[in-house]
This record gives structure tokens, C-alpha cells and sequence, in this order.
């Protein structure tokens, strides 16, 4: 646990005393205090500077130039020219004035301009006001945010779920909340930036490993179970994670969880999935992956959603055994130090959820759009472009399959390309990395999301935008 | 120990009589100076409250006692119940007796600056440090009688046999054993909007705290726990109305980040209108803010970089510090000579090992800290800042709105130039009655932010009613609604919280912070006074909010007020006669400061 300015071996020892009984650690502790105290008193007073004048430290403060705040940024780059979108971004979308067709944001349920949902917030207004004006411990629980939870946790089938304020903040609070420094956890490449967040937070240590690749996995976890054997002590109190996705936002692939969850079994880790695209969209129902598999849900620990994609609403929400989700109520830092979801959008998500439950015919209308979309797109190989994504996967990334060499040109081309669909009626976007943060290189590619209320007419008219775009950049 | 200036009935009265803040110019580079308590324990022993607030509040705690058996100095502390004095977070920032008061001549164009006398952090006796500490320890080893004689009635781990556990033993121990007993202070359900009034859900447990039933009853109570400084949530009024609006116009959200299609005009808006209200040339928001902290210092530091934080930080801000890569080092709570000393051993030894110079080093500190109730000492920050080129990052959540004359925050309160603090941060969540953050400052700042923001990139954008709710509100506190209203509730809610603070002083208890923050830590040490007050309060159709370890130090439990503008004086009276019931039956009047004798006046609304 968090002592970083301690050596290592303090750490070690730190983690020793960690299962000693409290009493005994009292007692112990007490006098190993003063002992060290009393050393180092004394050693830190008089080890450092006095090496040093006033005038020569008054010298070194005057010289020193520190960095600007921060770098300059090109003016050009597209971020400080956002496209705008006026109105709502529903099954059509008007960018920059223009109304195009939407596949780009994620609204794979149409939920975002449903009138239902936009009427419960509103009358979630009327009761609440806006803003909860609170973390949950202190008086920003509302009475929608246990019932929503309650919700959630029946639509899932599992015991207990807790709701946080913001998607990012979800995963990338829960995985710290369980795995401390020390732990193991294992990943796949691919996954989204929030979970990259999570593990970075947790200073667990990380191996990753190939996107999808169950052999690359059990590689792994043997060679760690080979040096686990030989240190017995330091395993019996390392604890082993695997984070997945259950469709990955950057690839658009769904993982293959029985065999990931048969792994994790077999070598004792907990499984935290992060379903932020698969909840509401896979499954005959919208269950996630787990139905998608129909693999029994206890046999994964904790899963984590997203509202603000199916459900179109902001926020996140882990469910899982009270056992595991119970916990972030205390350790969660997003769930406890951050003030509550606004109740607004707590209504928003429960409208948007009702509505999947009174009517799972919309997730097998999603499921026959996917495939629309996905066999338009395979279509498109011959005009230089490939896809990645399963077939019920709402979303889907398009790649160039003759790319520029260099990076920057690669990038500002799918930028043109994406202008140009915007400019004829079509909403395409590229997917946006911060490619000097993420853990692997993504490749550059235009994210493609599924609408329910898609047409073959319009899936149709925007394949043949991209192959137009094709001929105009030449790609092919 | 130098609490003498408190002692001064004198200076008591002219606590009690100086209406508006006075626009005192002490010699500022001596006002955090003068003061400081012995300086005995060194930076690097305080180097370690960024790891607790990451690691959760249990872990927090777990982790702060064992600290007790690694740092001697702390351990000390606890013994002798800090009557040494070696809690400096508590004495610096103390009133000083060069601090009284006096003008004297400056220049016109040097910022106006306040002396900060008006903080107080009395200590505690001995005698509650002691009892405090017995009784904490009775309740673990209460605890771990019961733990070993009953089984505890909670969820266990299914099919998970051989696994290694997953959580550390102590903090299990701690949150069913200790937590529990107090665990129905916290949590408690709200079926109304958090107003001057609240509807609490009423709720009871059969079983000591291990669950909770809902008796399908409301009671409302009066609302000093709510994060509703201006008053601002409501469920009528312009507000609320603008928001449904833009629901009808944008719908609740976006579905998309704001690298993509993510920006609306509304979002534009409400950043112009953000760094308007500033006074700043730009800004950029974000949907959490918590997120704002966490997502952006990343980008802002890198490993090479120095950060010195003030230990109070928000967990929100060590997180982001611990994800930036970038070292940490940590100075005294608002103790500006602490400040200055890490920061020019820091410039003056450079990085450990290589000795090579820091890239960058930047100053993190809060407007208003919400557990202590106390103020940034900005003017001297920053001077401390020019002085050893360091950048300025400060985090407003709790001050934006809610402090200085025209309601924009700590910088409005000392008159300090905006271009002064590098990056300002804030949160709409308080005084805005809103949700989400931004960050504000230069052109340059923000065009950098927009580009390399991890929220930017990766996180969904504000929901459109959310972002009218800040936009709307913002534009009454500037009257640009074109009424007063705004001004009306800056100046209500400075009213209130010297009302208030001025009471309490007078009642005999001892309170935290700066006599103009509207935040109001009242202490009551001990572990099972917190959940006696907090009851008695709720009883009397009070909400308040109560902190203790591992929120705050173990020695330090408290009960939180906030005020708001929303809150009338008869409300307040109502508040202060029951808590000086409270404070006489559950002996809370620990002060052993002499007390004003006279009555005080609710300050008349034209002043
Ligand atoms: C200093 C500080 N920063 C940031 C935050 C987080 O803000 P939000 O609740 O909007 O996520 C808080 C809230 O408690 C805070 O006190």
C-alpha cells in the first residue's frame, strides 16, 4: 500500500506487518517508531546542505529556467476546431450545420432524443434540481440513485450494483479499488484508455497481453506461475486480476470470455470486464457479453457499464457479489470523493434501461443492423479500406489498407476523409488517441457506430460516400 | 505555542465588530511568516498523505495508523495530544499579533492584500487528546472481541477458494467493527432537492449498522450538509427551467467526447461564459469534476517535474499527481514558510540523484479546503511563486462562487490579478448547483488542454442541461440577468457564515478555518461523539455531515457545516440553539479561549 518514499526493503516489511493482529502491531509498532525516529532525527538534521551559501543557493535559484507551462500548440490541429453540433445527436446529426447521418456518436439505442427519457429527467428537474451538491456519504444519495442501482443489479442478475457520475471515472476507479501495488493483472492490449488509467493507478504490476489471444495469455500467466513457485511467500499475498472488455472500443471485437474466464480460473485470478460498449447491446436481451456466451455471471467478478453510450445518459456503474461491489463504496476514489451523478441523468439511464427491458425486440433490431452495417463495410475492401469489428459489434473501425507511411500525413488524410463524408451528409469520425499516452499504438482508423434506426437505404447511401472518398483520395 | 493573539479579548471584539472583510495591508511578506510553529519536523517526514487519499478511505485509514508505527514523529504527536505544538497544519496561518489589523500605506498598483488572522485552529486539551485516543482504541478491541466471538453478518466470497483475498484484513476489521457503528451517519438517502431544506429518506437498522430498512417515512430537515453555497439548487426558477430547455433542444447528452462530436454550442458558451466570469483569456470544461483534476495533471506534469502539494489536498488532485509520473513532495498545511522551504531546497538541490534541475515545478493548493474550512493564503503563494518560478496550480471547487465580493473565488477575496495563478481549476458541483469542472487561465493553457487532455479525448462531454444549469447561474451571480439577485446571494452567504462562525465562537466550541469560508468544521474529536451529534442533530431536523478517521486525523473527528445562501438568519438561530444544547449535554465547549460576551448582529443587508 501507498508508501512509495520508503525503500523497498521498509516496503517489504511494511507487508509483513500488514496480517499482524492489531494489538501486536500497536505494541510492536510503538517501539520500532521511536527507535527509527530516534535515528533518524538525528541523521537528517545534519546530512544535508550547510554545503552550500546563501548567495550560491540564491545564485542556482536565479539561473534556473524552468520549462514553460506548457508547449505551444499548432494552431491547425483539429481539436481546437471542433466540429458543433447543434441540436441533438440522434439518428441524424447536424454537424457544423450540416445535417448528416449518424455514425459517429454512440447512440446504438436511439435513447438520446427519446422522448420517454427526455421527460423523465425532466420531471426529475421538477423534483431534484440539477445538481446533487454532494458525494454520496454526505447527502448525495437520492432515492433515484438506489433505484437505479437496484435496477441494475436485477437487469444484470447479480446482487449489487453502485453508479458512478461519469463513464471514464467507473472503470478507471474500480480497478484501483481492488488491485493495490504488488498485485498482478493481466490485459489485453486493446484496452480503452480508462482502464489503461485504472492500472496505472492501482501500480499494480501489468502484463499485457495480445489482443484476443487466449495462448498469449496462459503463456503469460504460466511464466508468472513459474516465478510465483519460486518465491511462495511474496505469491500467497499477491493477488492476480484479468481485465477485459466485453467488445473493445478500439477494435470493435468481442473478447472470447470462456475461454479467458476457463484461464482465469484455473490460475486463481479475478475478472473485472469492462462491458461500456457490450452492456445494452450484446446478448438476445442486452446483457452484455455474458449472455452473448450464456456464461453463468457469478463466474466473473465484477462487471463494469457505461450509460453513456446504449443507455444515453451520462455515468457508469460496476455490478457484481455485494462481497466485491460493497467495497468501492468506501475505496472507490471517483464514487466517494466526487459529487453524486445529477439526479437529471440518474432518471435519464433508468428511463433509457426500462425502456431495454420492456422491449428487448430493439436489441435483435440492433443485432440485424450490425450486420447490415458490417457486411457494407466488408464490402469496401476493394476501395483500400479494411474492417475490424465483430459482426454484432455496434462498433466497427474502417482502417486504410495502403496508409501513408508517415503517421501525421496518415492521420490528417482520415481527417479529410471524415470532412468529406461530414460534407456529404454522412457523419464519420476518426477515432481520437492521444497516441503518446496509450499503452500500445493504435492504429489510425474511422470509428463506425450502429444505430438501431438505421436504414439498408442510408447504410447504402453512406457506403457510397466512403467508396466516392476512396476514388477522391485515392486509396485504392 | 503562540496562540496569544487569541487570547486578546480585544482582538475578539474586533473579530466580532469588522463587518466587511477589512482591506488590511499587513507587510504581506512577513504576515505567513512570523508565525510559523517550530519547524521540527521536515519535509520529508510529511511526505505521505498523497498516498492515502489514493488509496481509498478505508485503506486511507488502515494506512495512517500504520504510519503511526513507522513515524515516530507522529507517534509523538499522539502522545503528547499535540500540546507540543508539532501539528504545524494546525498553528501556522495563526492569528499573529503583527497581523491586527492596521493599514498602512501601499502603493496603488500592489495587489491589495488580506493578512490572514482571521484563521483559527485551537488546539485540543490534553485531557480530550487522551480520552479521545482511549476511546478509539476501546473500540478496536471492542471490536476484535466481537469479531472473534460472533460471526459478522455479511456477504462472503463464493467459488473463490484458494484465491488470494482480496482485501487487506485491517480494513475489513476497520469498516465492520469501527465504521459500522457510526455507518448510519452517512449515506443517507435525499428524496428532494438539497436546498436550504432537505427530505431525508428515514431509514433504521435492526441490527447495529450491519443493514439498513427503509420505514417509507421523510422527514426534512434543515440542510447544512448540502454543497450548496449560493443556493443555486432548486428545482424552480430560472434555473431549472433554462435546463429543461436545453434538454427539449439538445436532449440529456451527446454520446461522444469532445475530439469527436462531443462540443455543442452550449459548450462553447459555457466556456466563454467560464472564463468571463474569471477574468481569464480561456477555458475548457469537463463533465466531472473529479475527472478534471485527475485527467489533466497528467498533461500538464511529467517525470522531471516537482510538485509541491499542500498535504490537505483533495484525493481528486493526488490522484492526478500520482498518474502524472512527476515527484511529489509535500508542505504543512497553508504554512508558507514550509512552502518556501521545499520549494528552495528543491530548486537549490534539484532532482535526487542527478542533482540536474526540476523541468517545471508547480505549486498545487486549494481555494477553500473543504475539511478544514480554511483559505489559501494566495498572496503569499504567490509571491513565493514569482520568487522561485514556480507555476501555480489552484484548485477552486469550494471557493468559486462562494468567496470574495463578486462571488468568483479566492482571487476576488484577496484582490489578487487572475494572470497571477498559472492554472485555475474549479468545479460547477458547489456553488453552481451543477456538476463538472474546468480549467482556466491563458490561451495558450487551453489550446494546449484541448489538444492533449486525456477527458478531452477520451471522456464524454458535459450533458447539455447540466451545462446550461452553470451557464444560467453564472450569468445571475455577474447580474447579467439583469437583476441583483446574484449579488444578493454572495452577500447572504458571507453574511451567514460570520453569523454563524461568530456564534460558535462565542458558544465555546472549537471551530475550524477562516472566518469567511463557508465551510465550518466544528470538532468534537472524539469517534463516538461524531455519531452522537450527527443523531442528535437529525433528530432535531438537522442534516449535517460528520468526518472522522479516516477522513481526518483520528484525533480529529468533526461535525461539517456548509452554509448556504439559501439559509435564512431564523434558519441559522434554529441551527445554533440546538447545537448549544448539543455542545452543553455532550460537553463540545472545548475552547478554553476567552469568549465575546455581547450580542452578536446578523449584519444588516445593505452593508
Ligand atoms: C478540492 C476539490 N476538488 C475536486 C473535487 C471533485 O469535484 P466533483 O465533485 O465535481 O467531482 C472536490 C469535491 O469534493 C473538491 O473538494
Amino acid at each position: 500500500m501507498g508508501s512509495y518514499w520508503l525503500p523497498t526493503s521498509i516496503n517489504g516489511f511494511l507487508g509483513d506487518i500488514k496480517d499482524a493482529s492489531l494489538l501486536h502491531f500497536v505494541l510492536e509498532g510503538f517501539l520500532v517508531a521511536w527507535l527509527i525516529w530516534f535515528i533518524f532525527r538525528k541523521s537528517y538534521k545534519s546530512h544535508h546542505r550547510h554545503s552550500l551559501s546563501k548567495e550560491e543557493e540564491d545564485k542556482i535559484i536565479s539561473e534556473w529556467t524552468p520549462e514553460p507551462l506548457v508547449k505551444s500548440t499548432p494552431q491547425d490541429h483539429p481539436a481546437l476546431k471542433p466540429h458543433v453540433v447543434t441540436g441533438k445527436a440522434g439518428h441524424y446529426i447536424d454537424v457544423d450545420g450540416k445535417p448528416c447521418l449518424n455514425l459517429a456518436t454512440h447512440n446504438y439505442l436511439s435513447f438520446v432524443d427519446k422522448p420517454q427519457v427526455e421527460e423523465c429527467a425532466i420531471q426529475s428537474i421538477r423534483k431534484y434540481g440539477v445538481g446533487s451538491c454532494g458525494p454520496r456519504g454526505f447527502y448525495g444519495t437520492v432515492d433515484v440513485h438506489l433505484e437505479l442501482e437496484e435496477k441494475l443489479a436485477k437487469f444484470m442478475g447479480m446482487e449489487e450494483a453502485c453508479v458512478y457520475a461519469y463513464g471514464f471515472s467507473t472503470v478507471a476507479s474500480a480497478i484501483p479499488a481492488y488491485a493495490k501495488r504488488n498485485d498482478i493483472i493481466f490485459v489485453d492490449e486493446q484496452v480503452n484508455f480508462a482502464i489503461q488509467k485504472g492500472l496505472d493507478a492501482s501500480r499494480s504490476r501489468i502484463c499485457y497481453f495480445k489482443h484476443n489471444d487466449v495462448e498469449d495469455l496462459e503463456k503469460l500467466m504460466l511464466e508468472f506461475e513459474a516465478e510465483a513457485g519460486k518465491n511462495p511467500r511474496k505469491a500467497k499475498v499477491t493477488r492476480r486480476f484479468l481485465v477485459i472488455e466485453g467488445i473493445y472500443m478500439n477494435t470493435g471485437k468481442i473478447c472470447p470470455l470462456p475461454a479467458l474466464l476457463e484461464l482465469a480460473h484455473r490460475f486463481k485470478c479475478r475478472t473485472i470486464l469492462d462491458e461500456n460498449v457490450s452492456f445494452g447491446t450484446l446478448g438476445e436481451t442486452g446483457r452484455g457479453v455474458t449472455e452473448f456466451y450464456n456464461i453463468n455471471r457469478a463466474d466473473v467478478d465484477l462487471i463494469v457499464g457505461s450509460m453513456e453510450w446504449a443507455l444515453g445518459s451520462i455515468g457508469g456503474f460496476c455490478v457484481g457479489s455485494s462481497f466485491i461491489v460493497e467495497h468501492q463504496r468506501l475505496s472507490g476514489l471517483g464514487y466517494c470523493f466526487s459529487a453524486s451523478l445529477p439526479p437529471l441523468l440518474t432518471s435519464a439511464a433508468m428511463a433509457s434501461l426500462e425502456e431495454i427491458e420492456k422491449n428487448p425486440e430493439l436489441i435483435t433490431v440492433l443485432h440485424k443492423q450490425c450486420q447490415l452495417v458490417h457486411d457494407a463495410l466488408a464490402n469496401l475492401s476493394e476501395f483500400g479500406y479494411s474492417m475490424s469489428g465483430d459482426i454484432q459489434s455496434p462498433v466497427k473501425h474502417l482502417y486504410l489498407t495502403n496508409p501513408p507511411q508517415d503517421a501525421e500525413k496518415h492521420r490528417s488524410l482520415l481527417h479529410s476523409i471524415s470532412q468529406y463524408c461530414i460534407k456529404n451528409g454522412v457523419a464519420i469520425i476518426p477515432a481520437s488517441y492521444l497516441d503518446h499516452m496509450e499503452a500500445r499504438p493504435r492504429t489510425p482508423s474511422l470509428r463506425i457506430t450502429v444505430n438501431v434506426d438505421l436504414t439498408p437505404a442510408e447504410v447504402e447511401a453512406a457506403s457510397k460516400v466512403l467508396q466516392q472518398a476512396s476514388s477522391e483520395f485515392s486509396l485504392s | 505555542m503562540k496562540v496569544g493573539a487569541f487570547r486578546e479579548p480585544e482582538r475578539l471584539m474586533r473579530r466580532e465588530v469588522a463587518v466587511v472583510p477589512k482591506v488590511t495591508a499587513g507587510r504581506a511578506e512577513r504576515c505567513g511568516y512570523e508565525d510559523e510553529a517550530n519547524g521540527t519536523v521536515t519535509v520529508g517526514e510529511t511526505c505521505r498523505r498523497p498516498n492515502m487519499a489514493t488509496e481509498g478511505l478505508l485503506s486511507d485509514g488502515a494506512h495512517q495508523l500504520k504510519t503511526f508505527a513507522v513515524n515516530g514523529k507522529h507517534a509523538l504527536n499522539v502522545v503528547n495530544g499535540k500540546a507540543n505544538g508539532v501539528v504545524h497544519s494546525k498553528k501556522n496561518g495563526h492569528v499573529t499579533a503583527h497581523c491586527n489589523g492596521t493599514t498602512t500605506g501601499v502603493p496603488q498598483s500592489e495587489p491589495k492584500k488580506k493578512p490572514h488572522s482571521k484563521e483559527s485552529f485551537e488546539e485540543v486539551p490534553l485531557v480530550t487528546a487522551v480520552t479521545t485516543y482511549m476511546g478509539f482504541y476501546l473500540l478496536v478491541v471492542l471490536g476484535y472481541l466481537n469479531q472473534f466471538l460472533f460471526a459478522p453478518p455479511v456477504a462472503k466470497e463464493r467459488n473463490r477458494k484458494g484465491y488470494v483475498p482480496l482485501y487487506n484484513r485491517f480494513e475489513q476489521f476497520y469498516s465492520r467493527y469501527v465504521y459500522r457503528r457510526i455507518r448510519d451517519c452517512w449515506n443517507r438517502p435525499i428524496c428532494s432537492v438539497p436546498g436550504a431544506e432537505v427530505v431525508l429518506k428515514d431509514r433504521i437498522t435492526h441490527d447495529y449498522g450491519w443493514t439498513f430498512q427503509y420505514t417509507g417515512l421523510e422527514k426534512k430537515c434543515l440542510n447544512l450538509g448540502s454543497y450548496n453555497y449560493l443556493g443555486f439548487a432548486e428545482a424552480t426558477g430560472q434555473c431549472a427551467e433554462d435546463s429543461i430547455q436545453s434538454i427539449k433542444k439538445y436532449a440529456c447528452a451527446l454520446g461522444s467526447t469532445s475530439h469527436e462530436l462531443g462540443t455543442s454550442p452550449i459548450h462553447l458558451e459555457l466556456e466563454e461564459t467560464t472564463a468571463r466570469f474569471l477574468g481569464v483569456e480561456a477555458a475548457i470544461t469537463f463533465g466531472m469534476g473529479f475527472a478534471t483534476n485527475a485527467l489533466n495533471l497528467p498533461c500538464l506534469l511529467s517525470p522531471g517535474c516537482l510538485v509541491i502539494s499542500d498535504e490537505k489536498n483533495h484525493a481528486s488532485l493526488i490522484l492526478g499527481l500520482r498518474l502524472s509520473g512527476a515527484t511529489t513532495r509535500v508542505f504543512k498545511h497553508n504554512n508558507m514558510k514550509n512552502l518556501e522551504k521545499v520549494l528552495r531546497t528543491a530548486v537549490v538541490q534539484g532532482q535526487p540523484k542527478t542533482g540536474a534541475p526540476w523541468k517545471k515545478i508547480f505549486i498545487v493548493a486549494e481555494g477553500v479546503y473543504s475539511m478544514e474550512g480554511s483559505l489559501v493564503h494566495l498572496p503569499e503563494v504567490i509571491a513565493l511563486k514569482k520568487k522561485y518560478k514556480a507555476y501555480l496550480f489552484l484548485d477552486e471547487a469550494h471557493s468559486v462562487g462562494a468567496m470574495g465580493p463578486r462571488g468568483r473565488g479566492v482571487l476576488d477575496y484577496y484582490g489578487v490579478n487572475p494572470h497571477d495563478v498559472d492554472v485555475l481549476m474549479g468545479t460547477f458541483t458547489k456553488s453552481f448547483g451543477s456538476a463538472g469542472g474546468y480549467i482556466a487561465g491563458s490561451k495558450e493553457l487551453v489550446d494546449f488542454l484541448r489538444v492533449n487532455s486525456h477527458a478531452a479525448c477520451y471522456a464524454s462531454t458535459m450533458a447539455p442541461p447540466i451545462a446550461q444549469q452553470i451557464i444560467t447561474s453564472m450569468r445571475i451571480i455577474m447580474g447579467e440577468d439583469g437583476t441583483n439577485e446574484g449579488q444578493k446571494r454572495v452577500m447572504q452567504l458571507a453574511r451567514n457564515t460570520r453569523y454563524f462562525r461568530r456564534r460558535l465562537h462565542q458558544m465555546g466550541v472549537i471551530i475550524y478555518g477562516h472566518e469567511d469560508s463557508p465551510v465550518v468544521p466544528l470538532l468534537v474529536y472524539m469517534f463516538s461523539k461524531i455519531g452522537a451529534v450527527v443523531r442528535t442533530l437529525a433528530k432535531k431536523n438537522i442534516a449535517a455531515v460528520g468526518v472522522g478517521f479516516p477522513a481526518t486525523p483520528l484525533m480529529e473527528g468533526r461535525i461539517r457545516f456548509c452554509l448556504s445562501a439559501a439559509h435564512t438568519k431564523e434558519q441559522l438561530d434554529n441551527v445554533l440553539d440546538v447545537l448549544e444544547d448539543i455542545a452543553e449535554t455532550l460537553g463540545l465547549k472545548y475552547s478554553q479561549l476567552p469568549r465575546y460576551k455581547g450580542v452578536i448582529q446578523y449584519e444588516d443587508e445593505n452593508k
